[in-house]
């Protein structure tokens, strides 16, 4: 952990709630994530995880409770952190390295282009957004991310929408630049083979709750052997089961209606 | 068949259907069948025209008109375009101001023309101020409607890399609302020729409707046929003008790429 404890930010969540209106989304999340750590968080979809993610990323205010990174409070969009959502979100009037140069602080259009070969990309660095394929997209939306050396790298589901070829391709890419970069990394996927290839450790929400916190301890690269199949098996048994009950007691109070 | 086909896809096919009514037209005069009092043949009409050409007339005239035009198109157009960014980023100035523009829109404008002329009189002012209440809401809408229709994804993109401000507006609504810009553009040129039409007819000393509304009184009909192509000239002048804005300024937008 020393290794990484320079590059990466510590994100501290105490006690944070958030509520639409009446109803409440996410009550009262406890999370420490050291530094450089890569952390997955899991759920159906609906449980309050890109909630969670956004009241990270200082897009939304928690209704109760406090987040801070490197333990100053989350106030607003930090320059230090980037996320990357699930669509690519590229300015479509922009060409490629346009866009990447977007997530640089200097605006350098050397340092743009550098994070695109990064990504394998330098060749399509003048093409617009329109002509690049769906897994391109979200490499040049992942280069912007990483341009502006983030501390703290925010992941909204940003495999969600790709192939299953091309999301192993942007795994292995995003393992081997997590690697490279040492940032925290925060993953919000409803894919639990996802997490479990990519995270240090494994957070299930359910009911805007923390109902797992598992910590996947396998070598990397990640091998999808024995090992792997148990934390996969279990972590989808626990969101499994507890559906059951959910769908059980739905009938119950449809009945009672 | 093949022929026909070869005939179809040629490069001139949009001119056959012009042509063909020029040379109907040309032979239904000469032949007896249109009275030269009711419509001169084509060939009247050009040389009315090549007459209008040696002279320089015509020039001054066109020119005169242009300039009513692109005054108004810029003081209209850039009224309408601040106006509809201000009310497409601020809720408070959209609610203050909207329903009022949007009662002001359904007035034609043209009904104006009364007041216009008891306030400006006959002269430049009248006809440029019908000129911008033309072009300003086509302009307006299509601004606003663009801020509108912009992907909050992208705002919200925009915040977290900390563009905000300016740069925002550089960089994220003005590209974004462009394409709708751009046909606002393209319905005002279509107003402004047309609203200034109408006030050059009504009143004028120069320009082109004055020289149309002089001719009649001279029962030139040739002249008036000939001021009637050449505001159709201008109008399809304008309006490639703006087709060629927007496949310069849109080259990113696959729906305006050049096939």
């Amino acid at each position: 952990m020393s290794r990484t404890f320079s590059k990466g930010a510590r994100l501290l969540v105490r006690g944070a709630s958030k509520r639409f209106g009446e109803k409440p989304v996410l009550q009262g999340i406890d999370l420490d994530i050291p530094a450089g750590q890569f952390v997955a968080i899991v759920g159906r979809s609906g449980c309050g995880k890109s909630t969670l993610l956004r009241l990270i990323a200082g897009l939304d205010s928690p209704s109760e409770g406090e987040l801070s990174v490197d333990g100053e409070g989350i106030k607003g969009i930090h320059p230090d952190t980037r996320m990357l959502f699930q669509d690519a979100r590229l300015l479509p009037w922009k060409k490629a390295v346009a866009n990447v140069q977007v997530g640089v602080k200097s605006r350098n259009k050397e340092l743009a282009l550098e994070a695109l070969a990064q990504v394998g990309l330098a060749d399509r660095a003048n093409e617009w957004p329109g002509v690049l394929s769906g897994g391109q997209r979200q490499r040049v939306a992942l280069a912007r991310a990483l341009a502006g050396s983030p501390r703290l790298l925010l992941l909204d589901e940003p495999l969600g929408a790709l192939d299953a070829l091309t999301r192993i391709d942007m795994q292995e890419l995003i393992e081997s630049l997590w690697e490279e970069q040492q940032f925290t990394a925060v993953l919000v996927t409803h894919d639990v083979s996802e997490a479990v290839a990519l995270a240090d450790r494994v957070i299930l929400i359910e009911r805007g709750r923390i109902a797992l916190d598992v910590k996947v301890t396998l070598d990397r690269p990640r091998e999808r052997d024995s090992g792997f199949a148990h934390f996969e098996k279990l972590i989808l048994d626990r969101i499994l089961e507890r559906s059951e009950n959910d769908y059980t007691r739905n009938k119950k109070l449809s009945y009672s209606i | 068949m093949n022929l026909f086909s070869k005939l179809i896809h040629n490069r001139f096919a949009p001119a056959y259907v012009p042509v063909l009514v020029i040379v109907v037209w040309q032979l239904l005069g000469q032949l007896g069948y249109i009275s030269t009092r009711t419509l001169p043949t084509p060939l009247k009409v050009a040389e009315a025209g090549v007459a209008l050409v040696k002279s320089g007339e015509i020039f001054h005239y066109i020119w005169d008109s242009t300039r009513r035009a692109l005054i108004g198109l810029g003081i209209g157009g850039g009224i309408g375009f601040l106006l509809g960014l201000l009310n497409g980023m601020s809720s408070t100035a959209n609610r203050l101001l909207d329903s009022t523009l949007q009662m002001v829109r359904n007035v034609p404008h043209l009904a104006l023309i009364p007041l216009v002329i008891i306030w400006f009189g006959i002269d430049e002012k009248a006809k440029i101020f019908l000129v911008v209440l033309g072009v300003f809401f086509p302009i307006y809408m299509n601004t606003l409607h663009g801020i509108r229709s912009i992907d909050p994804g992208l705002i919200e993109m925009a915040k977290v890399y900390g563009l905000r401000g300016f740069a925002l507006y550089r960089e994220v609504v003005l590209p974004g609302a462009l394409s709708s810009i751009l046909v606002g553009l393209r319905y005002a040129l279509g107003f402004m020729w047309l609203t200034l039409i109408v006030a050059e007819t009504i009143s004028a000393n120069s320009g082109i409707g004055y020289m149309a509304m002089n001719a009649r009184e001279f029962m030139r009909i040739d002249i008036v046929v000939f001021a009637i192509i050449i505001y159709a000239i201008l109008g399809k002048l304008s309006d490639s003008a703006a087709k060629w804005l927007e496949h310069t300024l849109l080259q990113w937008n696959p729906n305006y790429a050049k096939r």
